[in-house]
């Protein structure tokens, strides 16, 4: 189905001037005899007017411009995009939790602590690690999150350390995190299998290495194998060893990496237990750590004594509080709902069909478009569009456009940035025989047409709402807030 | 097999096809020695199950079911019912990120409204797409005066929320900013401490209005101190409360931040909500999160991007404003239509209800013998008591009850005394403002009797 074409900003369907009440009228002081007048507004805010007609079919009208994961096949590599189960959504809005108030106190909501307990335990499980907190609002947040506690420990033992390790593979959140708690990075060079080169890793292991962050599976979607190696160097010279969960859908239930020798480790609740994005959140990013790490927990922590739960602020070693309540429970409670309905085995096999269906598109695809690396991967896959001889000018954006034109989401494009005209492909576990089969026969048929007309091919997409925008100008001379002034 | 679609036919076809034997091995590349971890799990659940359960569990949480005062930050207000049906549509709430703008203008046009709306509630020129929440939005801000003034020591009133304060603990520790409260002076902040305290080095001050304690702050008095000061003047706003308020851009302030969660997000004890973050003009390019504005497409039609990329983590690495990826999108696109529906008329009505609302729990509650108000200040629609009795029994005793009478403030935590910190919205009635001056005196009644004996 094509999107929806133009809709008109609030802005310009606004009326100006009428609106509605929505609340009984009470009686009571007039305003301006409660509130000293300084502090009022000389007249309401510059809000539009629309009806609820007229503002439900905008809204209606523009999430009909988005494509989403309920609409078709969503490829984005290192994104998980899988289906979003409907019964997590409704359960977590069921009244006893929604209108549950932060503040009532921890007697108040011992339903929703004891949930936040159980899946605390339940992620402890799965990635294999002695304590996990809820508390982080997403995986950034959950990076955050572990270093700060990396810090903190080397800083409890008199350890002076100021750098954080990263492989050139990694995701941009890595060293903007380290950047964020005060480390430099440097990076950790790839070997030509695509793997972390343990010779560099030595190389560039010190005394003031505090930590090096890890993907595993990595983003090329391929599994550390020298992962125990590279633990033992890394705690040989005093470090930590940090897990970035983003990958941990293509193993849960199958290896943990608390047993790989990961001290920290935080979990993408929206990749692995598929919680819907949103657009772009609201996520949650659980921290699981090793017991020499637990003092360093952020607060609150939920605690448990005999039947009781309770949320303790006082942890003297602790990094300190990460968002203003207890991080975001809506989207915990979603994961609960998801895992309890899978349970071990139910988890685990996800994981097995998110790599037979990375494995099977892989199959079709590469005699069309080269692997980055041809060896088994995992969840995810990379190819490379770089070859000139074979593609000419087309390149891994054009083929993206014209799956957006044909119906898909695109993959995701130019990442990691150690391939050149990366296409990085992740199906998840959701996707179907035939829609894999689809997919790869519209890719191939892309590229026959794009060999039979390149400048058509070079310029889509045409069927979207918009064609390809100008971000340069965007950028160049910002326009971030409707000029129109009422 | 709960959500997979392949028939077991189709997994073995797809393993012929890989010339595989078993599931087992598509993952030989793992070391034996990892695999197969023992996991303590129970068993799964049918759909059926875990709906019986949750309820049960639900039922637990006795705090939802009770007549609630409680305020702190996060405020019972009125969701038109709307907000929820848009926000459930699978093509909001299963949408990726907007990465690719061609087929998400809906969540970026939606983001760029909200930007509009965000600036003009708050009277600023511009806002991001959102953060994690209110106490992340105001450490965050801190950091962005300290990048855009190079300096390293925020100045924050002790009259900010607490928990707002203890998360810019947590992130100010990181680059190692100093941070230094401003005492309070019956309630409101101290303007001769932040006078004298307000130094060359200071990248800003921070103060929210109206404040923990309900206060409305003197406000018109601050701009005149940052007077040929480079520090920057900083605001956590609540957007609810800028219905009648008015904007912390007309009193001076320079970057405005908050929590959306009065504005059409439901409690859900503590989140997922969103923060906001906005700023004058000439501080845009120190925002941190996304931020998306107009383009002109190949045919020059508008639509909008994700634009000022090069501030961010997944283009800058490490040199990124922070490291944050999302900004609570569904949050913020809740906080966009809630204001939407409620429009500038709506907003003023709620906003100016919840305050009549609170004047009116405050003189009931005032009336009840010994209870007497912490502060002299004007306050909007949450207020500070002392009580005649230990507020911690008195509130044990009145959520027997089933009333939330208001939040514990303990001692030297928040303000020196102890009291309870009482709120109203426009969901008060008359009758819970009367069931509330009931429950609170009863409780304080049974606490000073068993006290004695």
């Amino acid at each position: 189905m094509p999107l929806d074409a133009f809709e008109p900003s609030l802005f310009e369907l606004s009326h100006g001037e009428g609106g509605r009440e929505w609340i009984p009228e009470r009686g009571g002081a007039d305003l301006a005899s409660l509130i000293p007048s300084e502090h009022l507004a000389p007249e309401p805010a510059a809000l539009p007017v629309v009806s609820e007609p007229e503002a439900v079919r905008h809204f209606t009208k523009l999430s009909r411009r988005n494509f989403s994961i309920e609409s078709g096949f969503y490829p984005l590599g290192s994104c998980t995009m899988k289906y979003n189960p409907k019964i997590c959504d409704s359960l977590a809005g069921l009244p006893g939790f929604a209108r549950l108030h932060p503040e009532a106190g921890a007697d108040m909501a011992q339903g929703t602590l004891r949930l936040m307990d159980d899946i605390s335990g339940f992620l402890a499980q799965i990635s294999g690690m002695d304590k996990v907190t809820t508390n982080p609002c997403a995986g950034a947040h959950g990076e955050f999150c572990g270093i700060l506690m990396v810090r903190a420990y080397h800083e409890d033992r008199g350890d002076d350390r100021d750098v954080v390790l990263v492989p050139d593979s990694a995701h941009g959140t890595n060293p903007a995190t380290a950047a964020m708690v005060g480390y430099k990075t440097v990076e950790v060079k790839s070997n030509s299998s695509g793997c972390v080169d343990l010779d560099d890793l030595k190389s560039k292991l010190n005394d003031k290495v505090a930590a090096l962050m890890l993907t595993n599976p990595n983003t090329l979607g391929l599994f550390e194998k020298e992962i125990l190696d590279i633990a033992r160097v890394v705690h040989e010279a005093g470090a930590l060893l940090y897990y970035d969960g983003a990958n941990l859908n293509a193993i849960a239930g199958v290896a943990r990496p608390g047993d790989m020798g990961f001290d920290v480790v935080h979990i993408n609740l929206h990749k692995t237990f598929s919680t819907p994005h949103g657009g772009g959140g609201p996520g949650a990013g659980p921290v699981g750590v090793k017991q020499r790490l637990i003092p360093y927990l952020p607060t609150p922590l939920i605690e448990k004594s005999g039947e009781e739960y309770t949320l303790n602020y006082d942890s003297p070693k602790s990094i300190g509080q990460l968002s203003t309540f207890y991080g975001n429970v809506g989207i915990v409670l979603r994961a609960y709902v998801y895992m309890r309905m899978h349970g071990k085995e139910g988890i685990r096999r996800n994981s097995e069909h998110a790599v037979l269906n990375a494995r099977y598109l892989k199959h079709l695809l590469k005699d069309h478009i080269p692997p980055e690396i041809d060896a088994p991967g995992m969840h995810e896959f990379v190819l490379t569009m770089k070859d000139k001889s074979r593609f000419g000018e087309f390149n891994a954006m054009g083929l993206a456009k014209n799956l957006i034109d044909r119906g898909f989401h695109a993959p995701t494009v130019y990442f990691p940035l150690i391939v050149k005209e990366a296409l990085m492909m992740e199906p998840t576990e959701t996707e179907s025989k035939r829609t894999l089969e689809e997919f790869a026969a519209t890719v191939v048929d892309i590229l026959n047409e794009a060999a039979r007309d390149p400048e058509k091919a070079m310029h889509a997409p045409y069927t979207t709402p918009v064609k390809r925008l100008d971000e340069v100008s965007a950028a160049r001379n910002p326009v971030l807030v409707h000029p129109c002034c009422e | 097999m709960v959500f997979l679609p392949h028939t077991p036919g189709d997994t073995q076809d797809m393993l012929n096809t890989l010339g595989l034997k078993s599931v087992d091995d598509l993952f030989s590349m793992i070391p034996a020695k990892l695999k197969n971890p023992p996991i303590e799990f129970p068993p799964a659940l049918t759909e059926m199950e875990i709906q019986s359960l949750m309820e049960s569990v639900a039922a637990q949480n006795r705090g939802a079911q009770c007549l609630s005062f409680l305020g702190g930050g996060a405020y019972q207000h009125f969701i038109p019912q709307a907000v929820f049906a848009l926000i459930s549509r699978g093509d909001f709430s299963t949408a990726y990120t907007p990465y690719q703008p061609e087929v998400s203008q809906g969540t970026l046009q939606a983001i760029f409204e909200f930007q509009t709306m965000i600036s003009r509630l708050t009277g600023m020129s511009a806002a991001n797409a959102g953060v994690y929440d209110g106490a992340t939005a105001l450490a965050e801000s801190a950091l962005m005066a300290c990048r855009a003034t190079r300096k390293e020591k925020v100045l924050v009133a002790r009259t900010v929320n607490p928990h707002y304060r203890r998360v810019m603990r947590t992130y100010l520790s990181a680059p190692g900013v100093e941070i230094v409260e401003i005492p309070a002076r019956d309630g409101a902040v101290d303007l001769e401490a932040l006078k004298a305290a307000l130094d060359d080095d200071t990248a800003a001050f921070f103060i929210q209005q109206p404040n923990y304690f309900g206060v409305l702050e003197p406000v018109d008095s601050l701009a005149p101190l940052f007077e040929g000061k480079k520090a920057l003047l900083g605001a956590a706003a609540y957007p609810h409360s800028l219905g009648v308020l008015k904007t912390p851009g007309a009193w001076g302030a320079q970057i405005v931040c908050g929590d959306l969660q009065s504005v059409g997000i439901p409690l859900s004890f503590g989140g997922p909500y969103s923060g906001f973050m906005a700023c004058r003009e000439d501080l845009v390019r120190h925002l941190p999160g996304r931020i998306v504005g107009q383009a002109k497409d190949a045919d020059g039609r508008d639509g909008y991007v994700l634009t000022l990329q090069t501030r961010e983590q997944h283009i800058r690495r490490a040199k990124a404003t922070s490291n944050i990826c999302t900004n609570q999108a569904l949050c913020a696109l809740s906080a966009t239509i809630f204001l939407a529906m409620m429009g500038p008329r709506g907003l003023r009505g709620a906003a100016a209800q919840s305050v009549r609302q609170a004047h009116k729990l405050y003189d009931a509650l005032c009336s009840i013998e010994g209870v007497k108000p912490m502060f002299g200040q004007p306050f909007y629609n949450e207020f500070a008591l002392e009580l005649p009795a230990p507020a911690a029994a008195v509130i044990a005793e009145a959520k027997k009850d089933g009333v939330l009478p208001g939040i514990h403030l303990k001692a030297g935590e928040a303000c020196d005394g102890e009291g309870l910190l009482v709120c109203a919205t426009e969901l008060t009635s008359d009758a819970d403002v009367a069931r509330c001056k009931e429950a609170l005196k009863n409780a304080i009644d049974h606490v000073k009797t068993h006290a004695v004996v």
